[in-house]
């Protein structure tokens, strides 16, 4: 909603709030609008304006939420910089860096799913960039899962189990602490992305997304490059610490 | 309602390539010894491939001022967060035979 | 009256706990949170039994840890933060700038069971046995030592928080998206500038509590080590993650009332507010400075002598937009046209008990002062201040001066003036003393206390009673008006806004035909002598 009409006129008593004036009438439903138009909206710019800021705000949320396990990472690792170092080497690389491709990946079929819709491609196209979003999705949490289990089978686990022959074992077993929450976390940010793409597709499947109506899409698809971007910040700093010290 | 801007494919697909150089450029960045220039490194890779996934496949980059605003302001707090915490563990220690 | 409003369109059960409609919603969070109000103010009569006398004999110490501990997390969380937003915010906001509703009606409906969810856990967690932490939830007490139900009431907390994170979504994508035609932003009521702040803070703010809550949860569970000294962990970062929201909080709690006070005082001093522009940018500079200064808790905790000064010089400078109002609400009320009608009684206990509140986190935000009062009565008399004599006091005004709005009847006047006479000489009878017997000496958060401090304590003890009768007497007038009050119109106090222009109650869609704004919504006439507009 702009700032104002500009070529509405005017009308009531000067100085006081108009009542009367033209504007858009709320008598009973007319239906000559879009079957997705939201009765307290005045239009679908208006809907999809306010569903889109609505999406940037909540990822807002999502980036304090988990800045607060970023900001426990980063003092935990000023005041253990060796511990976290040893800790971090026991994590796989190649998984780690493989997830971030899956990823990465994940997002190009995301953009193009929401390009899909936007541009009105057919249902079929639209559902095979969203499936294609959700297989990648679920290769990521098959891996992290492979991960986690071997965190199991060698009691990195933080806890009564978590048993630790380096030289730091407080530092490692915070380290693990912060990995698993972290990771945690966005795996949990990652199943419930998957269950949006499933609503997603379901709701491509009916033909309701195209040009005039494309928002579900594009918010899913800023929330699913929101996780993303959480993985390219938890990738290098879980993953990479002082790994040059074991270079060779 | 406007379809708003649409992008080419192929500038997605430049952004993924992006991103892909970044993984691995990082990734082999890690196991080269820098010195304290290694977190620098890491830190402005990543901050580089967040950018450009939150400038074209969020669509920032043909977005509204508001949003680019509410997006950097997440960044911002976080940042506040971070800098005053800091601030406080950095400066420990700085006053003789004290803790603080 | 057989008028369609928004009362008497749909009756039933599911009606209302189905709506849409933001002023059912706010309707609501109006039953609950008073309820938690009634909850949190038993465990405050607890409290000050106990302390009738030096000795601890009403209660051992643990079970009073949990009395001031339940007091605090269910004032804090259950109804002040929520208070004023979400009742009269819900209520009056889409109103005030000219829309249907809310942008998110659903998500608003979803914000309020979330609420009611948080609250179960919590209600559960104090039948169960209570929590004995202090509302802080301070590791590693709370997460190693504490053998009462810290889980369920974190996890209460945790829910909650994402009731407030949702609000504050709601009305920031209202505010900017649904202003009516013309609404411009400097045309905007400043009830809605502050709710616009205050929805930043909840945004920003609310999040860093709820991590670090399930942190909290997580670690009693896991024994992780994160805050826990004994495994590596320092409990101070639970301190900066706590207190990074929870400082911000108390602004979440305060500017709404504000918001309340620059309406009030514009319209029972028949006057345009005095610097519309800075108090409209002196809420912002609030919501923002707010998150700059949560170290001045933590002074005497271990942080660093340099971090503690950089906090303490920027706890002096947040002061100042909060000062800027109060000179500015006295401005506006000077050579106004003033009837003190029971919402401005409210107000103008508001200004003055706010300032000697605001005043002493002065005192407090000197790093000196503060660790000779740190965990005294005084810090509790500072907060009463603010949050009672300041909140609370702008939540009564408010709901004084919108109850015709929102009811479609009138109170008695009468009793509403008596009522806040009283609370205003209950208040300051409980929390005065505090201030005394803190800065004397006595700690807070002790069943008992050296005898002679006893004086003191029957005095906070005998306001509290005054001050709890205050409280009461509203909720039977404002109940009996329902029933035998008289039919409020439009405009019972002759004020501008929106709100005013619509029947009392309100239709469901607010208004017949969207408005159209071509002047500021408060344009009261100026008086004559004062060149000042």
């Amino acid at each position: 909603m702009s700032e104002g009409y500009s070529d509405a006129p005017t009308v009531g008593l000067p100085g006081r709030v108009s009542i009367q004036g033209p504007g858009t009438p709320h008598d009973g439903d007319s239906h000559a609008h879009h079957p997705k138009l939201q009765h307290h909206f005045d239009d679908m710019e208006q809907q999809a304006e306010a569903s889109t800021l609505g999406m940037w705000v909540f990822l807002v949320t999502e980036i304090m939420f988990f800045g607060g396990l970023f900001l426990a990472y980063a003092v935990y690792r000023s005041q253990y910089p060796t511990g976290f170092q040893e800790a971090s080497a026991h994590l796989n690389v190649t998984l780690g860096a493989f997830n971030t491709a899956v990823l990465i990946f994940s997002s190009l079929t995301m953009a193009f799913a929401v390009r899909a819709a936007q541009t009105g491609e057919k249902p079929r196209s639209q559902i095979i960039w969203i499936v294609l979003t959700m297989i990648l999705g679920a290769t990521f949490l098959v891996v992290k899962y492979f991960e986690y289990k071997d965190k199991f089978t060698h009691h990195t686990v933080p806890g009564p189990s978590f048993v630790w022959d380096g030289q730091y074992p407080a530092a490692a077993e915070i380290f693990y602490s912060l990995y698993f929450c972290m990771t945690g976390l966005h795996a949990l940010h990652m199943i419930i992305g998957l269950g949006i793409m499933t609503w997603l597709a379901i709701m491509a499947k009916k033909g309701t997304f195209n040009s005039t109506y494309y928002t579900p899409v594009e918010v899913s698809g800023l929330y699913w490059h929101f996780v993303d971007i959480v993985w390219i910040f938890l990738f290098p700093l879980l993953y990479l610490i002082g790994r040059h010290y074991h270079a060779g | 309602m406007s379809a708003g801007h649409v992008a080419p494919k192929s500038l997605y697909y430049l952004i993924f390539g992006a991103l892909m150089i970044g993984t691995a450029l990082t990734v082999g960045a890690a196991f080269v010894d820098m010195g304290a220039l290694n977190n620098v490194v890491m830190l402005a890779i990543a901050c580089t491939k967040a950018l450009l996934v939150i400038l074209f496949f969020m669509h920032v980059r043909w977005s509204s001022r508001l949003t680019w605003v509410i997006a950097a302001s997440g960044f911002v707090w976080l940042l506040i967060m971070f800098g005053f915490t800091l601030a406080d563990y950095m400066s420990r220690g700085w006053i003789q035979g004290t803790l603080r | 009256m057989t008028t369609l409003n928004y009362i008497n369109n749909g009756h039933g059960l599911a009606s209302w706990l189905l709506t849409k409609d933001h002023k059912r919603i706010a309707l609501l969070y109006l039953v609950s949170i008073t309820a938690f109000f009634f909850l949190g103010g038993l465990f405050a009569l607890m409290i000050r039994l106990e302390l009738l006398t030096p000795a601890g004999d009403l209660m051992t110490a643990e079970t009073y840890n949990k009395m001031f501990t339940m007091h605090g997390v269910v004032m804090v969380f259950f109804f002040l933060i929520p208070s004023i937003p979400a009742v009269l915010g819900n209520f009056l906001i889409p109103i005030m700038i000219g829309a249907k509703d809310l942008a998110f009606p659903r998500i608003n409906l979803l914000s309020w069971y979330i609420y009611a969810l948080g609250g179960l856990f919590t209600l559960f967690s104090a039948l169960s046995g209570g929590v004995d932490t202090g509302w802080t939830f301070y590791t590693p007490y709370s997460t190693a030592a504490a053998n009462s139900h810290v889980i369920t009431a974190a996890l209460g907390v945790f829910i909650t928080g994402f009731s407030s994170i949702l609000t504050g979504l709601n009305f920031i994508v209202t505010i900017h998206r649904m202003r009516a035609p013309g609404m411009t932003w400097f045309r905007l009521p400043l009830f809605v500038w502050s709710h616009y702040a205050t929805s930043l803070i909840m945004i920003l703010g609310t999040p860093v509590i709820a991590i670090t809550v399930l942190l909290v949860a997580a670690e009693r569970v896991l024994h992780m080590g994160i805050f826990d000294p004994a495994l590596g962990g320092d409990p101070v970062l639970f301190q900066h993650m706590f207190w990074f929201y929870s400082h911000p909080a108390v602004y979440i709690m305060i500017l709404p009332a504000m918001g309340v006070i620059s309406e009030i005082v514009q319209a029972f001093a028949r006057k345009n507010i005095f610097g519309y522009s800075f108090v409209a940018f002196s809420s912002l500079a609030i919501a923002i400075v707010g998150f700059f200064v949560w170290g001045h808790h933590i002074f005497v905790a271990g942080q660093s002598v340099y971090a503690g000064m950089i906090f303490s010089f920027l706890s002096f400078v947040v002061a100042i937009p909060s000062a800027i109002k109060v000179f500015n609400w006295t401005a506006t009320i000077y050579r106004g046209s003033v009837s003190l009608d029971s919402p401005m009684l409210y107000a103008f206990g508001f200004i003055g008990l706010f300032t000697i509140g605001g005043l002493t986190g002065l005192f407090l935000a000197a790093m000196g002062l503060d660790i000779h009062v740190h965990d005294t009565y005084f810090i509790v008399a500072h907060f009463h201040y603010i949050m009672v004599g300041g909140a609370i006091m702008g939540y009564l005004g408010g709901m004084h001066y919108w109850w015709p709005k929102i009811s479609g009847k009138l109170y008695s006047e009468g009793w509403a003036k008596l009522a806040a006479g009283m609370v205003f000489i209950g208040f300051n009878l409980t929390f005065f003393p505090q201030f005394l017997v803190g800065y004397l000496g006595m700690p807070r958060r002790y069943h008992m206390y050296p005898p002679e401090f006893q004086i003191f304590n029957v005095m906070s003890t005998a306001g509290a009673t005054v001050l709890a009768a205050g409280y009461l007497l509203p909720m039977v007038y404002f109940t009996h008006s329902l029933f035998r009050g008289k039919p409020a119109p439009a405009d019972p106090w002759g004020a501008k806004g929106l709100e005013w222009e619509i029947p009392s109650p309100p239709p469901t869609e607010n208004f017949a035909i969207s408005p159209i704004v071509t002047h500021g919504t408060h344009q009261y006439a100026p008086s004559k002598e004062v060149g000042v507009v």
